[in-house]
């Protein structure tokens, strides 16, 4: 697996190509890259840094074989500090990509291809999520069966889900990735 | 297409809700009939509760249906390590309808999604019980004659109490109006206050058993104040003798008033009121009965 985790931001890098359109990640810092530029994928930006980890479970990044960047604790105009994903020629499912919404509602998510942000993306937490999150109730059959759990999204604005089995209300803070 | 089940009190409309007690009335004035003749019921009790599953299968016998089922988990094959899944899939081979009683929360909508035959939850652990519900209801409206803008007082356990929370959804579609009797430590939860202020239901609440609370009400829906839901032991002894309903107590009641409990009661109806015609809670248990057999046959899809 190719994959590169960049947590200073002092390294540099150098691109091949500069890139014109998709600032966000690869903004230069006077003459300091933060994280490389992406020929083709999908960037993931203004992710707070302490759902990083979160977003890389959730979008199953470990099953990936294609070159992933994660960058971490950078510096952030918008945010002060961020992370950032990209994930070269892998343009994810809108419901793959929506699963992040649960813990990282507002990140900025752009398709690039040729350098350039070709396509700006909003991410919406679905109406149900699907094995995912685990129930928080001990006693709730999905946590005594093999089974998969899920959930109503009844709240898409404050992120409150519903377990669809035994009516567990769980609020975003309690939230538990399986 | 999938059965209908009964799952939850809520996969029932207002019209669902009226079918079933229409239907609980012609079984009440003819219990025993020949509607399950050929019909095979089974009883899956993975724990044990015999006061609703002696209800269940007199239901199912008075109509002439057969049963099979365990009334105790030990007895199931559920000791041997085998999956509600692969239980309900065996058990929906051989009856035309499965009861269940489960101490897992959601087994039942689990156990729904998974049988090819309808289920009807007997009990999910502390989620839902929707028969005692629709027991309830038709308890109500027999003694009411209508379930339209009546006054509802339920004292006891307002936090814990599963028949409590669902007996203000079931009620939802009728106007009511609660005064919901607790004390400090197991007043009604918020969202059940939520959830009447959505649907427009007038409530108020009191920590004390007052006459005002009783005097007013045409149900006193009474239930058990239990010792191990307290944090503070102290708060306890303090209350344990406050939400007592004796007899005198009632003398300034309306004359409709009818006290119902889900039963078993320990301490918190004085048996000195079961001799006042006002109190109905055994034939409420009874009702139980005809309950259960307007509901069977509607899942099955019997006329009546």
């Amino acid at each position: 697996m190719n994959y590169e985790t960049i947590l200073s931001t002092k390294k540099i890098i150098t691109r091949k190509k500069s890139p014109r359109g998709f600032k966000g990640s690869s903004r230069l810092m006077g003459k300091e890259l933060q994280v490389a530029a992406l020929e083709n994928g999908t960037a993931i930006d203004h992710i707070p840094t302490k759902e990083l980890f979160k977003v890389v479970t959730l979008l199953q990044l470990q099953r990936l074989e294609n070159r992933i960047t994660i960058g971490n604790n950078l510096k952030s105009r918008k945010m002060g500090a961020k992370g950032i994903i990209k994930v070269a020629d892998k343009f994810f499912r809108e419901d793959e990509i929506n699963r992040i919404a649960l813990v990282a509602p507002n990140v900025n998510l752009n398709i690039i291809r040729d350098y350039e942000v070709a396509e700006k993306k909003k991410i919406t937490l679905p109406d149900e999520i699907i094995e995912i999150v685990k129930c928080n109730n001990p006693k709730c059959i999905t946590n005594n069966e093999p089974m998969k759990t899920r959930f109503e999204v009844i709240d898409k604005e404050k992120v409150v889900l519903q377990c669809h089995y035994c009516e567990l209300k769980i609020k975003k803070e309690e939230i538990v990735l399986k | 297409m999938k059965p209908k089940s009964l799952v939850n009190i809520s996969d029932y409309g207002k019209e669902d809700i009226q079918r079933i007690l229409k239907s609980a009335t012609v079984f009440k004035a003819n219990p025993n009939r020949d509607l399950l003749q050929g019909r095979v019921v089974a009883t899956l009790f993975f724990e044990p509760s015999t006061r609703t599953r002696l209800s269940f299968e007199t239901a199912v016998n008075r109509l002439r249906g057969r049963i099979v089922g365990f009334s105790d988990a030990a007895t199931s094959s559920s000791t041997k390590g085998e999956s509600l899944k692969d239980t309900i899939k065996m058990v929906s081979n051989y009856a035309d309808l499965i009861v269940m009683r489960h101490h897992l929360e959601g087994s039942a909508r689990y156990a729904s999604e998974v049988s090819p035959v309808p289920i009807i939850n007997a009990g999910d652990g502390s989620n839902q019980h929707p028969t005692q519900t629709l027991l309830d209801m038709f308890t109500i409206y027999e003694t009411q004659g209508t379930l339209e803008n009546l006054t509802i007082t339920i004292v006891g356990d307002l936090k814990y109490g599963r028949a409590v929370h669902s007996l203000i959804q079931g009620l939802s579609y009728f106007s009511p109006t609660f005064n919901f009797v607790a004390p400090e430590e197991l007043r009604i939860p918020e969202k059940y206050k939520l959830f009447c202020d959505k649907n427009s239901i007038q409530y108020k609440e009191y920590t004390d058993f007052s006459p005002e609370s009783i005097n007013c009400a045409d149900i006193l829906y009474m239930t058990r104040v239990q010792k191990e839901r307290f944090t503070d032991l102290m708060e306890y002894e303090k209350v344990k003798n406050v939400y007592i309903l004796h007899n005198e107590m009632l003398n300034d009641s309306k004359n409709n008033l009818k006290v119902l409990h889900p039963l078993p009661r320990v301490k918190e109806i004085n048996q000195d009121v079961d001799d006042n015609p006002k109190a109905y809670y055994f034939q409420q248990a009874k009702n139980g009965m005809f309950t259960r057999q307007a509901v069977i046959c509607d899942l099955l899809g019997l006329p009546i």
